[in-house]
């Protein structure tokens, strides 16, 4: 083959490949939001060509979701959620990485370690027991259970997470506030933490992003439908009987999604960084 | 100079003496988070244990020992044993197939070409979306009579109206439905955990092993691959351990159907622990995936402290 045909044969089976892939992963999400805006009598032709609008687009389903369901109140229960997790993690997980980062030494990274080893301990393990917990503290069948339980997995990695950005702040900082005359405390809330809003801010979108992730211990600790949190009730409670309404359903995961990957995608570069325990050295 | 001295003007209290100490306030920082995670995972698990060699259920509260008398009963009976094997079949297959779409991913991703942001956007859909709402979507794309797979095949001639599968209805489908839904959710994580490891190995490296005579395969797998072996073979233990006890996916695509063919040890102790109330029992199931957990965390240890020579 003459030299530019071999280029664009090259060519040709590169882009062909991130093509396969991008259809791979992303079909599923074209066919969520089609069928969202889809009406009814359009989906289930069989003689319909299904991958594009038949009849015109409808906010129908959209519209049912928001009158007919409590849609409304689960974006709050996940709210409510998601906002109090963040608070409990913050408030232990920000301490917690700045001392096994500077003040622990060699003990330290040990008990980071066995810290992050937590986060792998799976919900299947501990949903029987920590139910029975939850009933004795008459939490059982509230979100509240969750904003309990949903920091067992938010403390560990955020405090991995932590910990490699606090060891990139560089000592001469604190030192410098000490020096001035502030304890060693102060200089962590005065010097470290403003410096830290960066890494605050991941803290922040993550913990909020694996509390609208988490599935298992919602569906076990919750079963009255004003209680649930977005995740669950859309994949729960939109099926009524044995019939799916798909173009709610799709609706529904589909609004609920989509804060979800923007925020994954601006933070996935610390996210990466955090899991490979390559957290900067 | 002289307002920022100001600013951090020594305020003497009685907490002075702790606030100054790293030996005092280094344990007091890590108390509440350490405290939190005792309490809630430690625990329960402590409590795990003790239910699964106990007869307790949700209508007997007893506490009564009795031995390994339930992981005997469990191991005899032929649902747990079908969930053992399943559990290890769903684990190994979906992993396999993911790790096989993110090396052959991440190889693509590595060259930069026009829009390669946005390609990276889209490919990481699959593990940032709430794997619950994911699931739906396959439901809807395996749905028994208006499944877009069904239709296309049918509309290019693979396959017969009358004889399109039942994804979902079918037990080996099934399996391989809840393989490939779990696949799919996971080679993104693959993908982006090569790329990470690849774009860590030293250019210099690579053109000294060129230089030598590497060709392209010799430096892919004796020179890049060893060197990216770490950090592959934690992000692949995460998906394991996630994969191993998850029962999201199946709960939702199957509950564990048809008859049993999908059911995984994480779907059988909710059943049996939470649905059924046989709380010892449940957690008889859940605790069979500890040696598997376990053997796992030792060998992520060791690449974790590799890591740090």
């Amino acid at each position: 083959m003459p030299r530019p045909l071999a280029t664009a044969a090259r060519e040709g089976a590169f882009y062909a490949g991130v093509a396969f892939l991008v259809v791979i992963a992303a079909f599923p999400f074209y066919w969520m939001l089609i069928t969202a805006f889809k009406t009814n009598s359009d989906l289930y032709d069989l003689s319909n060509i299904p991958f594009w609008f038949n009849d015109p687009p409808t906010l129908a389903h959209i519209r049912y979701l928001f009158e007919e369901t409590l849609f409304a109140r689960w974006l709050l229960n996940s709210l409510i959620v998601g906002v109090c997790v963040v608070a409990i993690t913050l408030v232990t997980a920000l301490p917690a990485g700045y001392s096994l980062a500077r003040m622990t030494g060699r003990n330290g990274e040990a008990l980071g370690i066995g810290i992050f080893l937590t986060y792998l301990v799976p919900p299947t393990l501990l949903f029987l027991p920590l139910s029975r917990v939850i009933t004795v503290l008459g939490l059982q069948d509230s979100m509240w259970s969750l904003v309990l339980v949903y920091p067992t997995f938010t403390i560990p990695f955020c405090t991995w997470l932590l910990i490699g950005f606090f060891k990139a702040v560089p000592r001469e900082i604190e030192e410098a506030a000490i020096v001035d005359g502030c304890s060693i405390f102060g200089a962590f809330v005065k010097m470290v933490l403003p410096l830290s809003l960066p890494a605050i801010l991941t803290v922040v979108i993550f913990t909020f992003t694996l509390t609208l992730q988490e599935f298992v211990y919602a569906l076990t600790f919750i079963s009255s439908t004003a209680q649930k949190t977005i995740t669950l009730g859309v994949t729960t409670d939109l099926v009524r009987g044995d019939i799916y309404f798909w173009g709610e359903l799709m609706a529904g995961a589909l609004i609920a999604a989509i804060p979800v990957a923007i925020a994954y995608n601006l933070f996935l570069d610390r996210f990466i960084a955090g899991i490979t325990g390559g957290a900067v050295k | 100079m002289a307002a920022i001295a100001e600013k951090f003007a020594p305020r003497r209290s009685i907490f002075q003496f702790i606030l100054d100490r790293p030996s005092m306030l280094g344990p007091i920082f890590v108390a509440p988070a350490i405290l939190y995670v005792l309490a809630l995972i430690g625990v329960p698990f402590l409590l795990a244990v003790f239910y699964s060699v106990s007869a307790y259920t949700i209508y007997n509260q007893s506490y009564h020992f009795v031995g390994l008398r339930n992981f005997f009963q469990i191991f005899q009976s032929d649902i747990f044993r079908t969930a053992l094997i399943n559990t290890f079949i769903f684990t190994i297959g979906s992993q396999i197939i993911g790790l096989v779409l993110g090396k052959f991913g991440a190889l693509l991703l590595l060259r930069p070409f026009p829009g390669r942001k946005l390609v990276r956007a889209l490919i990481v859909l699959p593990w940032a979306v709430p794997v619950a709402l994911a699931t739906v979507a396959w439901e809807w794309m395996f749905d028994s009579l208006y499944s877009v797979i069904n239709w296309t095949m049918i509309a290019l001639g693979v396959i017969d109206r009358s004889d399109a599968p039942n994804w979902l209805g079918n037990p080996h489908l099934a399996m391989l439905c809840v393989i490939v839904v779990n696949a799919w959710r996971f080679f993104p994580f693959a993908i982006v955990i090569f790329l990470a490891g690849i774009t860590a190995v030293p250019q210099d490296v690579i053109d000294a092993a060129t230089v030598d005579g590497a060709g392209f395969w010799r430096r892919n797998y004796q020179i890049i691959l060893p060197m990216i072996a770490p950090i592959v073979v934690v992000g692949l233990i995460f998906g394991t351990v996630f994969t191993f006890t998850d029962l999201s996916i199946v709960y939702l695509l199957t509950n564990g159907g048809p008859v049993n063919a999908t059911q995984v040890l994480g779907n059988l102790g909710f059943q049996i622990g939470i649905q059924s109330g046989d709380v010892s029992h449940g957690a008889a199931v859940s605790l069979v995936m500890l040696p598997v957990l376990f053997v796992l965390v030792i060998v992520m240890l060791r690449f974790v402290r590799r890591r740090e020579i």
